[in-house]
């Protein structure tokens, strides 16, 4: 199943185009990183993708039961405050949010929802633990969860390795290589440098001058060594 | 103590600060975890021109300043967002400008009486029954945003770009905080003083993050040092016959060394 397909989108800020012209389909399974230099728009892409940024053209089309508010997307780490006072479940249950309309409370269903996702990611026994005390690796896994919370088929992660040491890192590819395959959960995962480890996906999205192109990690990785 | 308060101004100094301080916390949770304090900052320099104007034109200061600030709080948002222009640079040119512009109407207006400390630094005498009613209103209002929005609300303090991907609307919600700030910039500067108003908003939250560890445990902790600060600051200030907003500001800074050392202790 298409769970994703972009036409033709064009992305940028005011009068800045960003990406000129991003076209390509995601199929149900596919694992895809997504590269290109510094500034080359990496980020705006996945803003676009994920509606936080208006087409200047084109479209973004979600396939099934998917819309955008379902996407579990985690923003580069910058952006979570490291010493904010939350403990790890207040944490993980707001990416239920989406899921909750205009209902106030978070009923058992989100509860367990999100004490599921803390088990699948192994670590359950955080659960209670205070965010800012928690190691580099520690807390990119619970954002990971709080991502799992919000969506059951796409995940959007934004420079999920940038601050992780080597051991923290790999530990973390090995999870996400994990969601992809056991509980086939969708990926598209910005990656900073263009080391080819880090290209643990089947697809790879790259970005040159604003033009976007989808082909395997394969291929890509051919044309890398020529 | 009981004595203090036969006097009804007293009363309705102790109902407004009780509600006000609530109110600034509250309100201080979301914008010191943001980093939004200057917001508090720049509002109260803005509410202070506000009256001044107000009393120059002889106009009634309360709703003259409130819809000024009001309107000011959304332009003072706007400008704290926009990365281009520095937000923290353009709010402090703000308040500077703003203070200006209220000190030289002042000097301006000759025959016309201000006293120019009562804006600066607060006084319980400028406190009327309106003044009771509108912040009932006000702490009612905020409280129940609190108690239905607060998952919400803790999602957009900790990760405004994660809140917006599940679609909360983070626009309204600041449009909702920046509009309550001013309302408690304008209701508290009269007792407390332009100068000294944004203390309140920043101070809880400063002491009750070195006490609490969670975002409700902060929120809750927050209120209770702001109206246990308020309390102690005003029976102080008519005891000692000092000025009540100063004496307040400093309750709240002895609150949170203490809660720093006792947090440094526990580390």
């Amino acid at each position: 199943m298409t769970l994703l397909s972009l036409k033709n989108l064009k992305l940028g800020y005011d009068d800045n185009v960003v990406i000129k012209d991003a076209s390509f389909t995601l199929e149900e399974g596919d694992f895809a990183c997504v590269v290109g230099a510094n500034g080359s728009g990496k980020s705006t892409l996945i803003r676009g993708i994920l509606g936080l940024i208006k087409p200047q053209a084109g479209e973004v089309k979600y396939g099934g039961d998917l819309d955008h508010t379902k996407i579990g997307y985690l923003p580069q780490e910058s952006r979570a405050d490291s010493n904010f006072p939350a403990t790890v479940e207040e944490v993980v249950l707001s990416g239920c949010l989406g899921h909750m309309q205009f209902r106030p409370f978070y009923h058992r269903d989100e509860r367990n929802h999100a004490a599921n996702s803390l088990k699948t990611l192994g670590i359950s026994k955080l659960k209670k633990k205070s965010f800012s005390s928690l190691s580099g690796g520690q807390k990119q896994k619970v954002l990971l969860a709080r991502s799992l919370s919000a969506t059951e088929r796409l995940l959007v992660l934004d420079e999920p390795s940038n601050n992780l040491d080597y051991d923290s890192r790999k530990d973390f590819y090995k999870t996400l290589k994990k969601l992809n395959k056991e509980y086939n959960l969708t990926i598209i995962m910005i990656t900073h440098d263009l080391d080819a480890d880090d290209l643990i996906g089947n697809k790879v999205i790259a970005i040159d001058e604003g033009v976007v192109k989808m082909t395997t990690t394969e291929k890509y990785l051919e044309g890398y060594q020529k | 103590m009981i004595e203090m308060f036969s006097h009804p101004f007293m009363i309705r100094a102790l109902l407004v600060g009780l509600m006000i301080s609530v109110c600034a916390a509250l309100v201080g949770v979301s914008l010191v975890l943001r980093k939004n304090s200057m917001i508090g900052d720049g509002l109260s320099h803005t509410a202070f021109s506000a009256f001044a104007l107000a009393t120059v034109l002889g106009l009634t200061p309360l709703y003259f300043a409130l819809p000024i600030v009001v309107i000011a709080s959304f332009f003072v948002l706007r400008l704290s967002q926009n990365r281009k222009l520095h937000g923290d640079a353009a709010i402090a040119v703000l308040s500077a400008s703003s203070l200006a512009i209220g000190t030289l109407a002042i000097s301006l207006s000759k025959g016309v009486n201000i006293d120019l400390n009562s804006y600066l630094f607060g006084s319980i005498l400028a406190v009327g029954w309106l003044d009771v009613v509108l912040s009932a209103i006000l702490a009612f209002a905020i409280i129940m945003l609190y108690v239905f929005a607060y998952h919400r609300i803790f999602a957009i303090t900790f990760d405004e770009e994660f809140a917006k991907s599940v679609g909360i609307k983070t626009g309204v919600y600041d449009a909702i905080f920046a509009a309550i700030c001013s309302v408690v910039v304008v209701l508290g500067m009269r007792l407390l003083g332009s100068l000294l108003i944004s203390s309140l908003i920043i101070f809880p939250t400063l002491t009750a993050m070195r006490l609490r560890k969670s975002f409700r445990g902060i929120a809750l902790m927050a209120v209770c040092v702001s109206a246990l600060a308020f309390v102690i600051g005003l029976v102080l200030s008519y005891l000692l016959a000092t000025p009540t907003g100063a004496t307040v500001v400093i309750v709240n800074l002895v609150v949170f060394v203490v809660a720093a050392l006792v947090r440094a202790i526990k580390d």
